[in-house]
């Protein structure tokens, strides 16, 4: 089983699921005996998650216009 | 032609017949990334929005010549990212892409919370929130995130934000920044880590 150092490098390549069949199930033991691990995987998790959760930035109606106006510019 | 190849390429057919609502279908889709994604590369948001005015415009003369080999969304953001690239490079801030940030070796975890056969000597600390619903209402700590996210390396930040701000999957990703799969995943393990000791010191309940 890898350690909890290593563990931490290879959260990534777990959510990513791209370990070997063995390296995964080896990863998820580790963490089902090992809490500070569970909650370190669990904080990896609520970052990807915030990161996503992050409202896109909404196109300025004046930009829009502008590029409309290019558009009709364009196809005459 | 898969079912996302023939929507792009009647998207263009449309656009390129002069329909205004499919063009502007195609900038709702995208421009909002491709700010976020210029903004990667100058020095600016004002800088960006340039970067992204040009890119439409690019789009617009080149789209007869889009021939499908790519999917749409890939062949326009290339044509943004070549852009942003050149202008970065204008600006002094080229992201060296071959001097690769993949190698830089910091951990995930600052070694010194570990023993040394590697268990947790000082173990993560509980967070005073748990769920990205919750994270959204502190601001603080939201707007710190979105800062660290600002100052990661140029290509980590990229990485996270295609892949975790904008959801992108890892083979456009990779596709659109020309880089592998590997370097993909560790340049997005190194951001992702540095970025949850970011929120671990606003977040570490006593």
């Amino acid at each position: 089983m890898p350690s909890c150092q290593e563990l931490t490098e290879l959260v990534t390549d777990y959510l990513e699921d791209e370990m070997s069949f063995g390296d995964r199930v080896r990863f998820k033991m580790h963490v089902a005996m090992c809490p500070p691990c569970k909650r370190y995987l669990n904080q990896m998790k609520v970052t990807v998650e915030t990161l996503g959760s992050v409202p896109a930035p909404v196109i300025p109606p004046d930009v829009k216009d502008d590029l409309m106006a290019a558009f009709r510019d364009w196809k005459s | 032609m898969t079912e996302a190849r023939a929507a792009d390429k009647a998207l263009v057919d449309r656009i390129l017949a002069g329909e205004e609502q499919a063009f502007a279908e195609l900038v709702d889709a995208h421009h909002a990334s491709m700010l976020r994604l210029a903004h990667a590369y100058v020095s600016s948001s004002s800088v960006a929005a340039e970067v992204v005015q040009e890119t439409w415009m690019a789009v617009l003369k080149g789209l007869e010549r889009f021939e499908g080999r790519s999917a749409l969304k890939t062949w326009v953001f290339r044509i943004l990212t070549n852009r942003a690239k050149t202008r970065g490079v204008k600006e002094g801030r080229s992201i060296p892409f071959s001097a690769m940030e993949a190698e830089d070796r910091e951990p995930a975890v600052d070694p010194a919370q570990f023993s040394r056969k590697g268990s947790w000597a000082e173990k993560p600390s509980q967070w005073e929130v748990t769920t990205p619903e919750d994270m959204l209402d502190r601001k603080q700590a939201m707007a710190s995130l979105m800062e660290a996210l600002e100052e990661l390396p140029p290509q980590q930040k990229l990485v996270v934000t295609m892949r975790d701000v904008e959801g992108w999957d890892s083979k456009d990703v990779c596709n659109v920044l020309e880089i592998s799969e590997t370097n993909q995943r560790v340049l997005l393990h190194r951001g992702r880590s540095k970025l949850r000791r970011l929120l671990d010191e606003h977040l570490a309940g006593s």
